[in-house]
């Protein structure tokens, strides 16, 4: 006979049993490294042992990697590692921010258009829909020309194209959880409104919205990278994967090094917050034991 | 049936009605005034008035939106600052290139995605699923601008076997034209191929557990029909939904593929149109890829319906 009291999964504290899950997940640790890396070497850029990313050397324009440059120099002569590492917080940063402004605008407005229902609910439903009814990427690049190209801009079109995907996941949850038991008493019992949406409501709808968070960090990243490809992203000298793409496309016969690595780095790092996404939705989802 | 589509209709104006607001209101609220460029280096107040006058910037904004919105329902997207042309007229020029890699890459994206997700469905938890998991996820993290990169790279560069750039109209040249159109079909292909081979495998999941699948099993039929006949036809549903919601990445995918290759496509229009800050040009483009995703939704609604026997009596 199963003795259930005993049993590790049952017994353990919540939190644990989730952490469990997650870490018994080899592809989500893998996620997690990857994501950590980056986070690393972005914050470390300015103490890293590396050439300064904008400093030119026309003794050594597009030279293949080396000892001197491990990945290589650019057009004009710039270590494409150093430029590399420092791109990597461009990106970063887009890819938090943009989901960042999503999340802050999209979470409130789902809690609000799920909760009341009516007439809030309609018209913060149908502006939604209409949204999410043009192409994510188009959207971006629209705003992002109306705005003019810059960083910050890129990441408030990627904040705004993502926005309705927050919107409509939070209010799908408000609408299964708030006829919870545990919902109608804290009714009952008179909270206010503001009460019942932060500390009752919102706790409970988290965890999926932070699971779409981390999958839509990957997707704003490569959206960043897409705009500054285009030349609607960072601006150059400033370093970014997306911009350095665009450069080297026109060097693929001398320097097909340029290239290589952006691309690579941009894999890498969307690939990290895709498995780490789908490992905490299984980590996280309370059906699948 | 027939009311059911209706309803269906009726449910897709006010959102229509909304993303002509948005896309009308875009130009509206941001800074830049395109009659700057159009009025040259000078910037001549006359000038500038003239062209005020001539594309009535001059009225109230209210105004402003119900002419654009009426002319637009009569396919009057107004005129590009740029070339002068009609933008409807520009967009019919460069639809059908786009149409022509949109199918391609769908193609694609079948040919791949639908074996695939049946295969690591059917072999749950096998190697061959692992592998097939990875493949999709790699699928969709790498930035397909960049695989459209280093294909040129290998494929044109180094061993110059297509075409890395241009286009041909089939009409012209069919055997030429698939041909450079299909490195910019695989690289769009694969990414939604990674999609649908993550929705197959959930489809074939869902009804590879059901009942009828373990009666057919029972009966003694042979796998192949069990897996193809018996599971996937009832899967085809969800699948052939997100086949045409796939549209909307189709489109934004093509923007970039139509960049890397060169192809004249509606992708390029609008990067191109950006640029130029020919307003009406994007304004254009944004309301018809929105109203097509609308359109494609209401198909795959039909679709739905038409698959589903269940839904037919209702």
């Amino acid at each position: 006979m199963i003795d259930l009291t005993t049993d590790p999964v049952l017994t353990a504290k919540p939190e644990s049993r989730v952490w469990k899950k997650f870490r018994s997940h080899r592809s989500a640790l893998l996620g997690g490294i990857l994501v950590a890396f980056f986070v690393l070497i972005a914050i470390a850029a300015p103490v890293l042992p590396i050439p300064d990313p904008f400093a030119t050397d026309w003794g050594a324009v597009r030279q293949a990697p080396s000892w001197a440059h491990w990945m290589g120099t650019d057009e004009i002569g710039r270590d494409v590692m150093s430029r590399m590492i420092w791109g990597a917080q461009a990106s970063l940063l887009a890819g938090v921010v943009s989901v960042g402004i999503a999340v802050a605008f999209g979470v409130p407005l789902g809690l609000v258009a799920g909760y009341f229902g009516g007439w809030t609910d309609a018209v913060i439903s149908r502006c939604t829909e209409a949204l999410l009814a043009a192409p994510f990427l188009i959207l971006a690049i629209a705003l992002a020309a109306f705005l003019g190209p810059s960083l910050t801009n890129a990441m408030i079109a990627i904040g705004i194209s993502a926005t309705p995907i927050f919107i409509r996941l939070t209010r799908g949850q408000v609408i299964s959880v708030k006829s919870e038991d545990y919902v109608d008493s804290a009714r009952a019992i008179g909270l206010p409104t503001r009460q019942i949406l932060s500390r009752y409501i919102l706790p409970n709808v988290l965890p999926p919205i932070l699971v779409q968070a981390t999958l839509t960090i990957a997707t704003a990243i490569i959206a960043e990278a897409s705009l500054s490809f285009l030349g609607l992203g960072q601006q150059p000298p400033e370093p970014s994967w997306g911009s350095m793409l665009n450069t080297a496309k026109n060097f693929l016969n001398q320097a097909p090094w340029m290239a290589l690595w952006p691309g690579i780095s941009i894999f890498l790092v969307v690939l990290g917050f895709n498995l780490l996404g789908d490992g905490l939705r299984d980590a996280l989802d309370p059906r699948e034991h | 049936m027939l009311a059911f589509f209706l309803r269906r209709v009726l449910i897709a104006l006010p959102t229509i009605i909304l993303i002509s607001v948005f896309v009308f209101a875009l130009q509206k609220l941001l800074p830049g005034d395109p009659l700057t460029v159009l009025a040259g280096e000078e910037r001549d107040p006359e000038v500038l008035e003239f062209l005020r006058e001539k594309y009535r910037l001059n009225d109230p904004i209210i105004v402003q939106y119900f002419t654009w919105a009426g002319n637009a329902v009569q396919g009057d997207l107004g005129i590009s600052l740029r070339t002068n042309q009609p933008v409807t007229e520009l967009m019919a020029q460069k639809l059908p290139v786009t149409i022509q890699l949109a199918v391609m890459s769908m193609l694609f994206a079948l040919l791949i995605g639908i074996p695939a997700g049946i295969l690591s469905a059917v072999k749950k938890g096998t190697v061959t699923d692992y592998v097939a998991n990875i493949v999709a996820l790699s699928g969709l993290s790498i930035p397909n601008f960049w695989l459209g990169i280093m294909l040129i790279l290998l494929v044109s560069v180094k061993w110059q076997l297509l075409p890395a750039s241009g286009y041909v109209p089939p009409g012209e040249d069919l055997w030429q034209s698939i041909r450079t159109m299909l490195m910019p079909a695989f690289v769009l292909g694969t990414a939604l191929a990674a999609t649908l081979m993550r929705h197959t495998r959930s489809a074939m999941l869902g009804v590879l557990s059901a009942d009828y699948v373990r009666t057919a099993r029972a009966k003694g039929l042979p796998e192949r029909t069990v897996v193809l006949k018996h599971s996937f036809r009832n899967a085809l549903t969800p699948i052939v939904t997100l086949t045409a919601l796939l549209f909307g990445e189709l489109v934004a995918g093509a923007v970039l593929t139509e960049q890397i290759f060169t192809i004249p496509g509606f992708g390029k229009l609008v990067v191109d149109a950006v640029f130029n800050r020919d307003y009406a040009v994007v304004q254009g483009i944004v309301l018809v890829t929105a109203v097509g995703f609308i359109v494609m939704n209401l198909i795959a609604d039909m679709l739905y319906f038409v698959l589903n026997p269940r839904l037919r009596g209702a």
